[in-house]
């Protein structure tokens, strides 16, 4: 009797389910189109970001020559040709595959650090906004003085402290992002935990663990996507201006910022086309980035529309 | 009033010690000790125990660490900053001779950010979504992808390309030659500020269309205030403050920022300065120029703070 009760709830159930999950699909392929419609410059900057991550991923295809190794001696400083799409730098390795390979490790610094700090930023953030207390008083001192220092600043002394290579530029940049994590989280945090359905949690003995993963997280994640995808942008240039600087992931691996604080380091006066593309390749990545973290804004925080 | 200011300043001091808390820290704790910081790995293991001993003992790192600590503090306090590690001058005499360049710099740079920023960003919220308000909206939204150490290369090639310009070689402070001194400073100063007036246009732009929907700017346009007269004398005053906050968080990536402009134009101002002591690894220069660094980081926000009660007489903190 009760085992014959039991397949007849469970079977609606499922085709409700499946119908529901039919239904999301839909509705997930119907948003998209609609978010190209609404935001044609979110779309074509989102369409961008999957050509630069696929170019990076797929950069030995996409590349004409070896980064590092190969290095052309006749020629020498040459001027963008057939054989050289965008011209060689000073030991004669061509710039194009340069700013391909240049990209595979821009882009992975940057994902990773955004990953890292915020990630944690956000973890510390939840915690110290539903603790409250001496932690949060504490949390917050401590997290005013790291933002007192300039970003780069703080980003070349905990790579000198660290020495130099591609993870401790990641940590260093990371550390920097962390703050302003917090930060957001956290008062997102402080409002969402006023909510009765946290406090019906903790009234049924729900752990401070299990509201704060259960309850509270979920709520913020829109805010933190918002923040995550513009500190992509930002990061990209973080990463670039400790290349330039000659304090960044080590040579000789190609980074957009190496391939132009190289010449510069080397004293020799740069050519045009080792300034200039690099460069481009920057801007159009931060742009693309910038751009959408805007819209995907207006898409989940309709309220910050316009604010900058 | 003054009781706020005295209040505020007060605060600031125990910010000013945390700051060299974390970079004695950062410098003392991390992996990695001082000399295979300065020297390499191998530059080490090429040192006798003589120079070793030597060397660590020249930097005061013999000591224990709390004592070290304490001996930073002393010579924060007498301003003796101690000696660069490979050349003549002291960590002061790199301040003195090096600090006014980048603080005219900053200066000019903010100034130009207004001049440049406030007046697109007020036009732009006058007339939205006009052309001004797309041209402006898309300008700045440009040079907040440009990385301004290559704006400045680009400049600098330019310059050299057309008029066999030449980087300047050494300072030329503002009271000794003030023509000389404004070539040196003009790149840096004019990249940081387009930087910068990109957002504060934003803001100034944002913060206008907030205000100009405030009842008191109705009754100003039903009395019959011609348009200028009521951004100008009603609405800007509100709108202004968050673009005062902004300059002064902003004057800490402009901090930030001219390290890397100054490299790009070859300028000899302090962010060089600081760049050099990183690449030579000068252990006692980095140490003090970076305190610097954060002591006018936690300064501005101080007198942004104290601005605000002073430009709103709405803020009275108690």
């Amino acid at each position: 009797m009760a085992e014959a009760n039991r397949t007849t709830v469970v079977e609606p159930t499922g085709s409700v389910l499946e119908q529901q999950a039919q239904r999301r699909q839909e509705t997930t392929l119907q948003r998209v189109v609609g978010f190209c419609r609404r935001n044609p410059v979110g779309a074509a900057s989102g369409v961008a970001i999957i050509v630069i991550i696929a170019v990076a991923v797929f950069a030995p295809f996409v590349a004409t020559h070896d980064p590092i190794l190969d290095a052309d001696f006749r020629a020498l400083r040459a001027e963008p040709s057939g054989a050289h799409w965008l011209g060689t730098d000073d030991i004669g390795r061509d710039l194009y595959s340069r700013i391909i390979y240049g990209a595979r490790v821009s882009l992975f610094v940057a994902f990773m650090a955004v990953m890292v700090g915020d990630l944690l930023g956000a973890a510390w953030g939840v915690a110290t906004g539903y603790t409250g207390g001496r932690f949060d008083m504490y949390s917050q001192r401590f997290l005013e003085l790291m933002m007192s220092f300039p970003t780069l600043i703080l980003a070349m002394l905990l790579v000198l402290a660290m020495g130099a290579g591609v993870w401790t530029v990641i940590v260093a940049i990371s550390v920097t992002r962390v703050p302003l994590a917090v930060r957001v989280v956290r008062s997102v945090t402080l409002s969402v935990k006023e909510n009765a359905y946290v406090d019906a949690a903790q009234a049924i003995g729900a752990s401070g663990t299990r509201v704060m993963v259960q309850h509270i997280a979920p709520q913020c994640v829109a805010p933190w996507l918002v923040l995550a995808t513009a500190h992509l942008g930002s990061v990209i240039i973080l990463e670039a201006s400790l290349g330039f600087l000659g304090v960044g992931v080590p040579l000789p691996t190609a980074t957009w910022g190496n391939m132009l604080g190289g010449t510069a380091a080397a004293g020799l006066f740069p050519r045009w086309w080792m300034v200039l593309f690099p460069g481009l390749a920057i801007t159009i990545t931060v742009l693309a980035f910038n751009l959408f973290g805007d819209s995907i804004r207006d898409v989940l925080d309709p309220k910050l529309r316009g604010r900058t | 009033m003054h009781k706020y200011i005295l209040r505020r300043v007060l605060l600031a001091i125990p910010a000013l010690i945390g700051l060299t808390i974390i970079i004695f820290l950062v410098m003392r704790i991390l992996p990695g000790d001082v000399l295979t910081v300065m020297f390499g790995e191998e530059g080490t293991l090429q040192l006798s125990e003589d120079d070793r001993a030597r060397i660590i003992a020249s930097l005061g790192l013999d000591k224990p660490i709390y004592l070290q600590y304490v001996d930073w503090l002393q010579d924060i306090v007498t301003l003796k900053l101690g000696q660069s590690f490979w050349r003549s001058s002291s960590v002061m005499d790199l301040i003195r001779s090096r600090g006014p360049i980048t603080l005219e710099i900053a200066i000019v740079s903010v100034f130009l950010s207004w001049v440049l920023g406030l007046p697109v960003g007020i036009l732009a919220a006058m007339k939205r979504n006009s052309a001004l308000d797309y041209a402006g909206r898309f300008f700045s939204i440009l040079f907040l992808a440009i990385p301004n150490f290559w704006l400045g290369t680009i400049i600098v090639l330019v310059l050299v390309l057309t008029f066999q310009w030449k980087a300047p070689l050494e300072v030329v402070n503002i009271w000794e030659n003030p023509w000389q001194n404004l070539q040196i400073i003009w790149g840096p100063a004019l990249v940081l500020g387009l930087g910068q007036a990109a957002y504060v246009s934003r803001m100034a732009r944002s913060a206008l269309l907030e205000t100009i929907h405030e009842d008191y700017i109705r009754t100003a346009r039903a009395k019959g205030l011609a348009e200028s007269m009521v951004i100008a004398r009603h609405a800007l005053r509100n709108a202004i403050m968050p673009v005062i906050t902004l300059s002064g968080v902003l004057l800490g990536f402009l901090i930030g920022g001219s390290v890397a402009v100054e490299q790009a134009f070859g300028v000899p101002g302090l962010g060089r300065t600081l760049v050099f002591a990183f690449l030579e690894r000068d252990y006692v220069v980095i140490q003090n120029l970076v305190l610097l660094y954060g002591i006018i980081f936690v300064v501005t926000n101080l007198l942004v703070d104290i601005s605000y009660a002073w430009i709103d007489p709405r803020i009275r903190y108690s």
